[in-house]
């Protein structure tokens, strides 16, 4: 191995282990705090700098305390609020990401496969609605769901989902376009319908897409915090994401620093356990080109 | 088993790109029919029309005296193979073979399960029963758990067929099956595909681009080219009786002599050649321009300085292939291409005489699609 080619290798680790640092810090510096004592976690916020690599003294009660203390309402009950707030959010998660991928992959079929009048324009169309900032259509979709009764109930963060997603039409759209199309005439002659040819045979080939679709469609909506502030306005009706706001409202500025990090981080887990366990395909499907076309 | 009937049957495609052109066949219930031609004749577009895959411009198509323009592929009764097998991926072989015969069933689904349980599992017997027997009679018994990415071009081509015979459809249907095997595989499975038909008696519409391959399994064939049938006939009609110079020059192997001149007092004239034409075979001996034709097989070439009446010639081109040598000749600027025994005389470069079996050849007009002239061969 030349001079050049260990010295080329060495920058390029180097740049690599800079770039795992920048990236692994704020997690570190939230697990190092969430097991520090309160006063300790205050003083690292306050005066900044490296925090050490570990607590010599770990308080991992911090998780417990911070879990029972979560959630504005606890209906005199220790860690009810965390309770609900959780059920809250994998309800809604779960069934946006149900509603996502069945409505993506059921649109972007019809976009690469089946041919219709206009087809071209709606597809333009549909991706022309993803410059739309959400801002932008935060107020008419609000009045909408007023006007449909839905505020304070989980129908305008949920039903949404089973209309699609541009984005992930375009990506369905693109990876069900390589698809040969002599499997979709082996299904309709074996007496396949539209339904079943995308049950039975696009939905299993396009799973590296559907990974995809999940995890970025789960993680997006377990720590979206502006919609469920928006439409969930009753206390038990709080997902994580506004439940650890509350909680940061509750305990006031930089007090308990360490029991937000806790409940921070516990809030983090499923999303981690998720992309664990989809990894695979996820990485499978980035590299099929699922995002490109 | 059904007999088919395609009657001025049309495919226009937008941009008035008309793949077909009102073709009018009737096939025998039980016959194997080829659909043969050069790419973009329409073949596959006549095949897949008649397996519901492509809309019909005009005309109708009939099976089992049916019309089924408007029906779907699967109330057609129809069985295809393709191309590139169509094996589902993600299924094994197993379910590959019952995937079509699943849908099929009267008691699946939900309501199967909850409520017609032992009819339910009753069927699902009978369709594992008769996949495994179907596996048994193609020899894929023991592929039957595995993925189609575990297996070679011919068990994926075994599996495609056993997923179109387990249907027992009334026409099978094949686009091309073995066009993505190797030579030696081709022929091992156009003997099986022809002893499958041998068994089942089943009507089969089978498309292919190579004649040869047409010529060994057709009971009948249909030569297409531009979206136009130019003759349809068992393949010695089309072989020994071509309707045209282009059936003449894309049946048989190696292509058949053309040579442009014209016919003046019974006697074929062109810049190279002379030849007297006999009156017993061209009885209404016609004349004026006109294209001979003839086969390399009906060239007879004597190495050395032309004797008698053959005519001289250079030989250009020798290839021996075994059991016979295709000889390249020039008859001064006229390229002939002869098929002949092996003769270790037949050199590069060298003279030879070659002698035409004229009382086999066949006489066209003008042009690249000039129809066969009548000889006193034609209505016996």
């Amino acid at each position: 191995m030349t001079t050049r080619t260990v010295a080329g290798k060495a920058f390029v680790y180097l740049l690599l282990a800079a770039g795992t640092v920048v990236f692994l810090f704020p997690l570190w510096w939230m697990v190092a705090v969430s097991l520090k004592t309160a006063d300790a976690a205050q003083a690292a916020t306050v005066q900044g700098g490296i925090v050490g690599l570990m607590p010599t003294d770990p308080q991992w009660n911090n998780y417990a305390d911070a879990l029972s203390h979560m959630g504005a309402n606890n209906a005199g009950e220790s860690g009810r609020g965390f309770r609900d707030a959780l059920a809250n959010s994998v309800v809604i998660s779960v069934l946006v990401t149900l509603g996502t991928v069945l409505s993506s992959s059921l649109v972007g079929m019809a976009f690469a496969r089946m041919r219709f009048r206009g087809s071209r324009g709606m597809f333009m169309l549909m991706l022309g609605t993803m410059m739309l900032p959400a801002q932008v259509t935060m107020i008419p979709l609000f009045l909408l769901f007023r006007n449909l009764g839905w505020v304070d109930t989980m129908l305008p963060l949920v039903v949404p989902a089973f209309f699609g997603s541009a984005y992930f039409i375009f990506m369905y759209r693109q990876f069900i376009a390589q698809v040969p199309e002599a499997l979709l005439e082996a299904a309709r002659l074996d007496g396949q319908g539209w339904f079943g040819i995308w049950w039975h045979v696009i939905l299993p080939l396009t799973r590296p897409v559907t990974a995809i679709t999940a995890v970025f469609t789960f993680i997006g909506c377990w720590n979206d915090f502006l919609s469920p502030l928006i439409y969930l306005q009753s206390d038990d009706q709080a997902t994580l994401s506004v439940a650890l706001n509350s909680f940061r409202n509750q305990f006031g500025g930089i007090n308990k620093v360490n029991l937000l990090m806790a409940a921070s981080i516990t809030t983090m887990i499923p999303c981690v356990l998720l992309f664990l366990a989809a990894q695979k395909q996820f990485i499978e499907g980035l590299g099929k080109g699922a995002v490109k076309g | 088993m059904a007999a088919i009937e395609l009657t001025q049957v049309s495919k226009t495609y937008a941009g008035d790109v008309k793949a077909v052109r009102e073709a009018t066949l009737s096939f025998k219930d039980g016959e194997f029919i080829v659909l043969v031609g050069p790419s973009g004749c329409g073949k596959s577009t006549l095949l897949r029309m008649v397996a519901g895959l492509e809309t019909i411009t005009g005309g109708t198509v009939s099976i089992g005296g049916r019309v089924v323009n408007d029906l779907p592929p699967k109330d057609r009764d129809v069985a295809m193979v393709f191309q590139n097998y169509a094996l589902y991926p993600h299924m094994t072989v197993r379910r590959n073979m019952a995937f079509g015969l699943l849908r099929r069933r009267t008691h699946g689904g939900l309501a199967g399960i909850l409520f017609h349980g032992a009819e339910r599992r009753a069927e699902l017997e009978a369709i594992d029963r008769k996949v495994l027997d179907t596996a048994r009679t193609l020899g894929i018994e023991g592929l039957l758990e595995r993925l189609p990415r575990a297996l070679s071009g011919g068990q994926r081509q075994r599996v495609a067929l056993g997923r179109a015979l387990v249907r027992d459809p009334q026409v099978f249907l094949f686009d091309e099956p073995l066009s993505n095997l190797d030579a030696r595989l081709r022929i091992e499975m156009r003997a099986e595909i022809r002893e499958l038909h041998r068994r089942t008696k089943a009507s089969m519409v089978y498309v292919t681009h190579d004649q040869e391959e047409a010529m060994t399994l057709a009971d009948r064939m249909v030569v297409m080219k531009f979206g136009v049938v130019q003759q349809f006939g068992t393949p010695a009609e089309c072989y020994g009786r071509p309707a045209n110079r282009f059936v003449a020059g894309f049946v048989g192997t190696p292509v058949m002599n053309f040579v442009d001149g014209r016919v003046e007092g019974g006697t074929f004239i062109s810049a190279d050649l002379r030849l007297p034409l006999a009156t017993a075979r061209w009885p209404h001996m016609p004349s004026g321009a006109a294209t001979l034709g003839v086969r390399p097989d009906q060239l007879r070439v004597e190495p050395g300085a032309a004797t008698g009446d053959a005519v001289p010639a250079v030989i250009r081109a020798v290839e021996r292939l075994g059991d016979r040598t295709d000889v390249v000749l020039a008859v001064g600027n006229t390229r002939l291409t002869a098929r002949v025994e092996n003769d270790e005389r037949l050199a590069e470069g060298g003279p030879a005489g070659v002698r035409i079996a004229l009382e086999a050849a066949h006489l066209f007009a003008p042009g690249e699609d000039g129809v066969r002239l009548p000889d006193a061969l034609d209505g016996r």
